[in-house]
């Protein structure tokens, strides 16, 4: 049987729902395990309310904001530290320092120093993330062709025709591939932000419903906010990588 | 007048002298050939004329318009045979295309260089090269790990092309037939 990817996917997606299913029947109380005919009601009541839609919003705005940040800093942070290795031997203990910083420290050392708001969230969120760019782009920044780089020299091209069509194909690949990593890590943080000191978004919800041991409606809003991810993933990031790579396939 | 003037007294890496009291001139039209062994200095030489590289004892005096054929194509992947023109060299379209032209690329400029042979790829970087009618040119071993036939080929395209525009030429080489196919004069360097 030859199936298209596609349909690979939608089946295996429908698998996992089974599957969610299965464990739900097997438990017998939707109390503590409610399957998909308990929670998908609930998501959509909460969607029509208007509720859901808030708190994804405010949640993807926070997704947004940290990703920005941390994606200009670190990718400038790389660059800079795999092109001069004398700024890399200054920085990279300092590097090695935040990569094993962990994320609930980051947090919580932000709430107290900043204070419960909108610049600490973002800012304890982009700071988790910020290590992990600069030592991708770094490795990106470090593989630059030597030969290209002289070639543009001699031909005497522009520093911004050499950043954009001789450098920054070359990072395209680690440009993407920590565009990709961070996201998916970005939002798991923002969620662990919210829910430890904010009172909007997704991570806010969970927190609220964790209270209440309201099961059913923790499930209803981490499948929204994993199904609006992984929209986004497929419809931008996605797209944009192949462009990236269409010089390889053509 | 000479385009090309250079007085190298000394150039080292560390402690490891590679060129000591080279004094030649170029002029337009003339062919200088610089043979020598591996690990003579050759293509640190290349690279000073070509201001890659700044940190020696000396002067070199070169013109505006400076263009290099690399040991390798040396393209950029990413971008369509007739950018690799453009972008890199600021041509127009129709200069670019017909650079093309001349050596036998015409009407595949809107391919990718993995789309085309090695040999292609070589024509397309001497294209490169000759776009800007350049007043000094460097070639450095371009005809190196090909074979027999494509080096004639190559060797034949350059020479035509270096008479139709008359730069000031230094050829890097290891092969004496090379040097004498394509130079006026020849330089040894090393060993």
């Amino acid at each position: 049987m030859n199936l298209s990817p596609a349909a690979v996917r939608l089946l295996s997606i429908a698998g996992l729902i089974a599957f969610w299913a299965l464990l739900a029947a097997l438990h017998g109380n939707p109390r503590v395990l409610p399957g998909p005919a308990d929670v998908l009601p609930r998501l959509w009541a909460e969607i029509l309310s208007g509720e859901l839609p808030f708190h994804v919003g405010a949640t993807l705005g926070r997704v947004a904001a940290a990703f920005v940040v941390a994606m200009a800093i670190g990718v400038a942070l790389g660059l800079l530290m795999g092109r001069r290795p004398g700024v890399d031997r200054w920085l990279d203990a300092w590097l090695v320092v935040f990569l094993n910083m962990p994320a609930l420290v980051v947090i919580v050392l932000c709430y107290l120093w900043i204070g419960l708001n909108e610049v600490a969230a973002v800012a304890a969120v982009a700071i988790n993330k910020i290590p992990m760019v600069t030592a991708m782009m770094r490795e990106g920044a470090r593989a630059l062709d030597p030969a290209l780089d002289a070639m543009a020299r001699v031909f005497r091209m522009g520093p911004r025709a050499r950043f954009r069509h001789v450098i920054l194909p070359q990072l395209a690949p680690h440009l993407a591939s920590s565009a990709r990593s961070g996201i998916a890590l970005i939002w798991k943080i923002v969620l662990v932000v919210e829910f430890l000191g904010r009172s909007s978004g997704v991570g806010f919800k969970i927190h609220m419903f964790f209270q209440l041991f309201n099961v059913t409606m923790v499930l209803a809003y981490a499948l929204a906010f994993v199904v609006v991810m992984l929209l986004i993933e497929t419809l931008i990031m996605q797209p944009v990588e192949a462009r990236a790579r269409a010089w390889r396939t053509a | 007048m000479s385009a090309l003037e250079v007085e190298i007294r000394r150039k080292a890496y560390g402690d490891h002298e590679v060129l000591r009291d080279l004094r030649f001139t170029v002029a337009a039209g003339e062919t200088l050939a610089v043979l020598g062994p591996s690990g003579s200095g050759k293509s640190t030489l290349l690279r000073i004329l070509a201001g890659l590289d700044d940190d020696f004892e000396g002067s070199v005096r070169r013109p505006e318009r400076v263009a290099m054929v690399f040991q390798e194509p040396t393209l950029l992947p990413w971008r369509r045979a007739i950018e690799n023109l453009t972008l890199v060299t600021g041509v127009s379209r129709a200069q670019a295309e017909a650079a093309l032209a001349e050596v036998g690329l015409a009407g595949r400029g809107t391919l990718y260089p993995r789309q085309l042979s090695l040999g292609q790829q070589r024509r397309l970087a001497l294209a490169r090269a000759f776009a800007t009618r350049p007043e000094l040119l460097l070639l450095d071993e371009p005809f190196v790990s090909l074979d027999a036939r494509l080096v004639e080929e190559m060797l034949a395209l350059t020479e035509a092309l270096i008479t139709a525009t008359r730069p000031a030429t230094v050829f890097v080489t290891h092969s004496v037939a090379e040097a004498e196919r394509l130079a006026s004069r020849v330089l040894r360097i090393g060993a």
